[in-house]
């Protein structure tokens, strides 16, 4: 009965393994401030607020190992006629953007991201729900990608 | 730029004119004169004890008692003179043109600001009288363009002027040739105050439009209905009927400084959903759907064609046994405060019965119409599930949704997805494929042990939700693949930016 969705159109472009760096560090920093943090409460004896706090931190070291996999799940198709993106692993999620429906895209660098050289591409279009994020593009190719993209998206410009 | 055949009126020849003379007392300029009264008739005796230390006196008696009367009159007279001088300005500065391209706004005296929309990206066109604008014959012109607060307006204009320059402006930017013949004046004998009332009384000010006719009409006693069976009613009679017997009998009476308050909102809401929807009409025109409502401050928006971009067709459950429906719908032009007659209604059709939903849906959707949109219609609105045109949730879905899995389905026509959901609470949600903006398909661990899956049809913010929750995850993938398909083409395809322009017009 379990089915797993799986949009098989051609092949994924994947976003550099450099990311998982990236998210790692963010996890393992979560982990530990709220590790820090439920430590604190043990000792104010706060228990209720100590055990909250150590579940989230036990969460975020969950997370943390299922970073490498999580990032392998990004994934970006660049289609006749539109985008195909997708992400998560639990939570599965494929979006299906058309180039003309653009209305603009941001090029985003973390401090991390940028002692990586990666960048992040966002797409905006006139829906707030489209939410679209690539992340992990390798510096010169999230640029190449980006003025693609666009060019795209003024050749096949449509109203809202 | 114009031919010399135009037919555009004065307001929209491309040069620059000001608004209504009364502007400013109109936009604000009333209640800062009877504030400034009300201070200076409470505090006066105060002031003049504090100041001068006389009591019981009138102050010009004072004043003349001490030979004070010219300075202090050329006082008044200067603050009174400035203050003028202000509003003068800055309805002089506040100029608006309407040309080929844009409608464009400059104000500001000091700060100036330049506001432009361009006319073919109009989402809509809103012709809004606030009471007291309209006791002396003004009217709010607001053109909106896409994006939260965006858009152009023109506070206050004449009213006769407010509805030519409205036509002109649609006209404008539908693309059409301009062939059709000047509007006749709108004035006529019987004087001022005739004309006056004449303009109350009317709903519909345009004599070009004077044809328009609503499709559908609400009777007073529906409209009551509606609301006497609404949610808010129900939850305000609970409210009362628990809180009302608490607070007598454990003598709290302190919770009424919380009840109260809550109550009356509620109650305001009540009686503005009444007095808004009391002289609802809704008419289709040359320039897309024109939806007017309001008693006292009126408001009267017209949406181009290809502007609605999701509308939802809802019954609550009370409003079963009399088969009374809602439709609203999501624009472009969303704007941040929902208060006040000004900002574009979402609301199509306030409450009505099947043949008014018929009708309205006809002239918001046109593309829907058909042999067999009236089938796919009835069954999106009444259908229970099983094979009546719409694809329908697997049974094992009942685990997310218990009653209405048989009915949670969807259909793809030439021209729209249609999603119906809700078995006590029906609903049938309409998207146009032109309209939208991107396509998802999602799956959660519970759905997937289901083998189930999500779709969401992204379109512009609004009241519609455009979420199509179950549907098999096979199913779903194929449904995600036929729907990004299809915004793509119908998207191409669409030249409702310019409605009315024939097709060597439409620029490549």
């Amino acid at each position: 009965m379990a089915r797993r969705i799986e949009v098989t159109d051609g092949p994924w472009r994947r976003v550099s393994p450099k990311q998982v760096g990236v998210e790692m560090v963010g996890g393992i920093v979560m982990t530990l401030l709220t590790a820090l943090a439920a430590a604190v409460a043990f000792l104010l004896d706060i228990p209720m607020l100590g055990a909250v706090l150590s579940g989230v931190s036990l969460l975020s070291l969950v997370m943390v190992l299922f970073v490498p996999r999580r990032v392998r799940a990004y994934g970006y198709q660049l289609r006749d006629d539109d985008l195909l993106f997708r992400r998560g692993l639990l939570l599965q999620r494929f979006v299906s953007v058309p180039y003309g429906r653009m209305q603009l895209i941001d090029i985003n660098r973390g401090p991390l991201a940028r002692a990586l050289h990666l960048s992040e591409l966002k797409f905006v279009t006139a829906a707030a729900a489209t939410g679209v994020t690539i992340p992990g593009l390798p510096e010169e190719e999230a640029e190449r990608l980006r003025d693609s993209l666009v060019q795209l998206a003024e050749s096949r410009r449509v109203g809202l | 730029m114009s031919p010399s055949g135009d037919s555009r009126g004065p307001l929209a020849d491309g040069e620059w004119h000001r608004l209504h003379p009364a502007t400013p007392l109109l936009r604000g300029g009333i209640a800062l004169v009877a504030i400034l009264g009300g201070l200076i008739a409470n505090f006066r005796d105060r002031f003049v004890e504090f100041a001068v230390g006389v009591q019981e006196d009138d102050p010009l008696d004072v004043l003349i008692g001490r030979g004070l009367l010219l300075p202090g009159l050329l006082i008044a007279i200067g603050v009174v003179g400035l203050g003028i001088l202000g509003f003068y300005l800055s309805w002089r500065f506040h100029q608006f043109r309407v040309t080929d391209e844009v409608v464009e706004v400059r104000s500001g005296i000091l700060f100036r600001t330049q506001r432009q929309a361009r006319l073919d990206r109009i989402q809509g066109v809103n012709l809004v009288r606030p009471l007291l604008p309209r006791l002396i014959g003004a009217a709010r012109l607001e053109v909106s363009v896409a994006g939260q607060d965006a858009g152009v307006r023109l506070a206050y204009l004449r009213s006769a002027q407010a509805d030519g320059l409205r036509r002109d402006v649609l006209t404008l930017a539908s693309g059409a040739k301009r062939q059709t013949a000047p509007a006749a004046s709108a004035d006529q004998a019987g004087g001022v105050v005739a004309q006056r009332i004449g303009e109350l009384l009317a709903p519909e000010l345009d004599p070009a439009d004077a044809e328009v006719r609503s499709v559908v009409r609400i009777p007073p006693l529906r409209l009551i209905g509606s609301i006497l069976l609404s949610e808010t009613t129900v939850i305000l009679v609970l409210v009362l009927a628990i809180g009302g017997p608490w607070i007598v009998l454990s003598d709290s009476w302190y919770a009424l400084f919380g009840i109260l308050p809550a109550l009356l909102g509620m109650g305001s809401l009540v009686f503005n959903r009444f007095t808004r929807s009391l002289r609802y009409t809704i008419a289709g025109t040359p320039n897309g759907v024109r939806i007017g409502y309001g008693l006292l401050s009126t408001s009267n928006q017209t949406v181009p064609p290809g502007r609605i971009h999701a509308v939802s067709v809802k019954q609550p459950l009370l409003w079963r046994p009399a088969g009374w429906w809602q439709i609203t719908m999501n624009l472009a032009s969303g704007s941040a405060n929902q208060n006040g007659a000004g900002t574009p209604a979402t609301t199509v059709l306030p409450v009505g019965n099947r043949a008014d939903v018929e009708r309205v849906l006809a002239l918001v959707l046109p593309t829907l119409s058909g042999p067999d949109a009236e089938g796919v219609l009835r069954a999106g609105l009444e259908g229970t599930g099983g094979a009546d045109g719409f694809i329908n949730a697997p049974e094992r879905a009942r685990w997310l949704r218990p009653f209405s899995w048989r009915r949670t389905g969807f259909t793809l026509t030439g021209s729209a997805l249609l999603l119906r959901s809700g078995r006590v609470w029906r609903s049938l949600v309409i998207v146009p494929q032109a309209r939208l903006q991107s396509v998802a398909l999602l799956q959660g661990p519970v759905r997937r042990a289901l083998g189930l899956a999500t779709l969401h049809a992204h379109t512009v913010s609004g009241p519609v939700s455009t979420r199509l929750d179950v549907v098999d995850a096979d199913l779903a993938i194929s449904l995600f693949a036929d729907v990004s398909a299809a915004a793509v083409t119908s998207g191409a395809a669409d030249t409702t930016h310019r409605w009315n322009a024939s097709p060597d017009q439409v620029p490549a």
